[in-house]
């Protein structure tokens, strides 16, 4: 169920009537295209070598009435491109209008991450789990800055605001796990903002609902918050910041650096990520990390501590959710 | 002719060669060579020439920046560098491209040192001003590079808000003053133009006589005047915003965002015609002069000008398609945009057709001016693409827009810059550069551009977003691509900075007309006396008047 990892792909997988739509049209923009700038540049290309210096070309007027010619080329491809602006404006609308029937997903953006709420109530981080054959309406808002939310394998995309409601919908045909993106710049991990949209059968759909959406998912869920408020940036091994590793840290002795040692429980790391000053400091490191008071909602932070409580390797959480690539680094 | 100072009366021009000026120490460049007599010139060509090193300098920063970015990206994972340092990158990438160079680059250099010269005036209308929007934009630049200097900016070229006012914790302050400033520098400068165009012109050249790269800073200028003084207000309320939470934009006091972009798109699309227009000039000035025949349809050339000036002003709303803006507005600027397609026909169908039946040389004006032409093509068309709603709801802020707006900034403005630089060299410096040298250098920037930005169209319809640190591994090989074509386009760049330089000194004196070339920036000497003229020039019986005449339509004799 990952995204194809295809060394070179010409053709980006189409996932929906509109989707398959754009693509023709793109197609035949194309076509449209060669008809316009090939002859120019077969006739700059000829006329270079017709007409150089000292060549023995025939250099008398033709005898065209020119403004004959301008009206003509001024006219013709503006008119010819005029069809695609019709066409273009045609699926636009169409994309503009969500059925009424459509289901509700309700998309929330912030500084960065992705956070999805069913109908049902269950949520998840970054990837989204979608049923085909059913108008699906994506309703997004954002918490902080201008976010958007493009889905390509739907060849949509829409911007996610800070003060009010857009809407996104789409109805896809087939199953699959394509990409789900932040198109708009929105700060330092803009490029990691996003993760995996898998469109399923109805029936999958209710399944995942049942276990994977409350159950599994909650372990991935907590793995997405790790990432996406950084902790994975500071605290994985390899990285630039030295931070001890969190990995089988949950109900260990901790030695701080005021000579106290600690366990490592709910309560104990509810208070370091919200407040991490100096006497919840581990003995070896520096005060570098920033509190995260008011950064992380409470549902959240009990989301993120359950994670930890499972995490006992670095690739823990990894192989059931599978992470965009370069998600992690 | 010699009753030239009482003819039309708003004609300013010496009457009569001053005594002083005979003789080799006459010309401009060695008229006077203590620091003092550069930094505070008033002589139009020596001003061009501060703003020539002046965006030189930025454009190698700004190349810099990109070399930075290509970098970055030739691994999917970000293992290069950290997403901020990217960030930073290609925002300072971005503004000093746009701000510092493009913007400036055709109309402060060649705009400034060939508009009196072509007119046939002394000097542009207002000296002093001149020099002191030379003296503004580095003050801008001072305070763009003071914000590079204590640790750069984040938020992309584009400042939007609110994260620009709200969110960003880098030096967004003295960017945005910087940019502020840098505003006043281009309107200083397309003022001088407009006052010099209408009241400067020699006796008897008129309105139709006057060459298209006259027209086509006419344009810009009314551009910059039209234009620039959004920004500059967006500017303002973007920097109280951040210091002093005035709330316009941002949410959290009470502001709408989506705001912040319709005026900032209602500069910056006119914005990039004041980059493309110019370039157009100089386009119409090297294809005749190479084909040895008038320019087709000049009167058609010459009205397209104004209309893409005024066109331009109408279409920002395709910037936001998906960005928020209402739908019945999307349909209105899609539709809109279409008609940019028509002047932009007009241009290059014009020079196409004045190739034909001509007497063409090959040099390395006209390389670039050919080169010119295709990615300008090319560049414009995948514009429509973007116009066109249903396709922008796809590549919108994807490496497609990245390439599209690539094949305009740098196949159009940096290949008319270069065409121009190599064309007017000989005038601006007196000395003839190396021509082989030239003709490598051209055709390495034509292929490493291709390499370079024609694979960023494929990535862009595969699906990736533009300005991301790391990205999936599947579009690794065309972003390699990418890569190693700004390593041939770096080179071909880095060229004509040593030929040219080693040219002032050791190239071969050139002659008055080195092309046989129209114009009368051609009847004198190089580098041209201080006042530009010993004698009054002649301006002749139709513009481009070369030795092929084209087939004229009625309404072109003027």
């Amino acid at each position: 169920m990952t995204p194809s990892h295809e060394a070179l792909q010409l053709w980006p997988a189409a996932v929906s009537a509109t989707a398959s739509e754009t693509d023709l049209l793109i197609l035949a923009f194309t076509v449209l295209t060669l008809l316009l700038t090939v002859p120019v540049f077969v006739a700059i290309t000829y006329f270079a070598v017709r007409y150089r210096e000292g060549s023995e070309a025939n250099r008398q007027p033709s005898g065209i009435r020119s403004n004959l010619i301008e009206i003509s080329w001024m006219l013709i491809p503006f008119l010819l491109t005029l069809i695609f602006f019709v066409w273009g404006a045609k699926l636009f609308v169409q994309s503009k209008n969500p059925p009424p029937d459509a289901m509700v997903v309700e998309a929330i953006g912030r500084q960065w991450m992705w956070k999805f709420q069913h109908p049902t109530g269950q949520s998840e981080i970054n990837n989204l789990h979608l049923p085909i054959g059913q108008p699906i309406r994506l309703h997004i808002i954002s918490q902080d800055v201008i976010h958007a939310l493009y889905l390509p394998a739907v060849r949509l995309q829409v911007a996610a605001l800070p003060d009010r409601y857009t809407d996104l919908w789409f109805k896809a045909d087939k199953v699959g796990t394509y990409h789900l993106y932040c198109s708009e710049y929105c700060g330092t991990d803009h490029s990691v903002m996003g993760g995996e949209v898998t469109f399923m059968n109805p029936g999958d759909y209710q399944d995942w609902l049942t276990h994977a959406g409350a159950q599994q998912g909650k372990v991935a869920a907590g793995r997405a918050l790790y990432e996406a408020y950084g902790c994975a940036g500071c605290h994985e091994p390899g990285s630039a910041v030295k931070a001890p590793s969190l990995a089988g840290l949950y109900g260990s002795p901790v030695k701080l650096a005021d000579g106290r040692t600690v366990t490592a429980d709910d309560g104990w790391l509810r208070d370091k990520i919200l407040n991490p000053n100096g006497d919840r400091l581990a003995e070896g490191y520096k005060q570098v990390m920033p509190s995260f008071a008011g950064r992380i909602p409470a549902d959240e932070l009990g989301t993120l501590i359950d994670f930890l409580k499972s995490y006992s390797s670095p690739a823990a959480g990894k192989a059931a959710d599978a992470t965009p690539a370069g998600a992690t680094r | 002719m010699s009753a030239s100072g009482s003819i039309g009366g708003t004609a300013r021009r010496e009457p009569h060669a001053p005594e002083s000026t005979i003789g080799r120490k006459a010309d401009y460049l060695h008229a006077e060579s203590t620091l003092r007599s550069w930094f505070l010139t008033t002589d139009h060509k020596r001003i061009a020439l501060l703003y020539l090193a002046s965006i030189t300098g930025f454009f190698v920063i700004g190349a810099l920046a990109a070399g930075v970015v290509r970098l970055a990206l030739i691994v999917p994972n970000g293992a290069i560098m950290t997403n901020d340092t990217y960030n930073k990158a290609f925002t300072i990438h971005g503004v000093v491209m746009v701000w510092f160079f493009l913007i400036p680059s055709i109309p402060a250099t060649f705009g400034n040192f060939l508009i009196p010269l072509m007119i046939g005036a002394k000097d542009l209308a207002f000296p002093k001003l001149n020099l002191t929007s030379w003296y503004v934009f580095m003050t801008g630049a001072l305070f763009t590079l003071v914000s590079v200097v204590l640790g750069g900016v984040d938020t992309g070229w584009t400042f939007y808000a609110p994260l620009s006012t709200a969110f960003s914790n880098t030096w967004v302050l003295p960017a945005l003053i910087g940019v502020t400033i840098v505003g006043f520098s281009s309107i200083l400068t397309g003022l001088n133009f407009v006052v010099t165009i209408h009241t400067m012109r020699a006796p008897g050249m008129t309105w139709f006589k006057l060459p298209i790269f006259v027209w086509t800073h006419y344009a810009t200028s009314l551009i910059f005047l039209l234009a620039t003084p959004v920004i500059t207000t967006a500017l303002i309320l973007l920097i109280a915003e951040r210091a002093f939470h005035i709330g316009v934009f941002d949410p959290a006091y009470g502001g709408d965002p989506v705001l912040f972009q319709h005026l900032f798109w209602f500069y910056s699309h006119p914005a990039v015609y004041i980059m493309v227009l110019p370039g157009m000039g100089v386009i119409s000035e090297i294809v005749p002069a190479f084909a040895q025949k008038k320019l087709f349809g000049y009167r058609f050339v010459a009205y397209a000008s104004i209309g893409l000036a005024s066109v331009t002003f109408f279409v920002w709303g395709h910037h936001m398609f998906v960005n928020g803006q209402s739908d019945l507005a999307s349909l209105v600027f899609s539709a809109l945009s279409f008609a940019v397609a028509v002047p932009s026909a007009v241009k290059v169908y014009n020079w196409t057709a004045t190739i034909h039946k001509g007497s063409l040389r090959l040099d390395t004006p006209m390389l670039y001016a050919m080169g010119y032409i295709g990615l300008f093509v090319l560049g414009g068309l995948t514009g429509l693409y973007l116009a066109t709603l249903a396709i922008n709801q796809h590549i919108h802020a994807t490496y497609f827009v990245v390439a599209h707006f690539h094949y305009i900034m740098v196949g159009g403005t940096v290949l008319a810059f270069l065409g121009g630089l190599h064309f007017w060299w000989p005038k601006f410096t007196g000395r003839m550069y190396s021509e082989p040298w030239g003709r490598v250098s051209a055709l390495l920037i034509f292929l490493g551009f291709n390499v370079t930005f024609f694979p960023q169209f494929i990535l862009g319809y595969l699906g990736m977003p533009r300005r991301y640190a790391t990205y999936p591994a599947e579009f690794q090989l065309l972003n390699v691509l990418s890569s190693a074509g700004a390593t041939i386009l770096a080179a071909g760049y880095i060229f004509p900075m040593l030929y040219l330089v080693y040219s002032l000194w050791f190239g071969r004196k050139a002659p008055a007309n080195p092309w046989n070339a129209k114009g009368l920036e051609w009847e004198t000497a190089s580098p041209p006396p201080t006042h530009n003229f010993l004698t009054p020039p002649e301006v002749p019986r139709i513009p481009y008047d070369y030795p092929i005449q084209a087939q004229e339509s009625r309404d072109q004799h003027g």
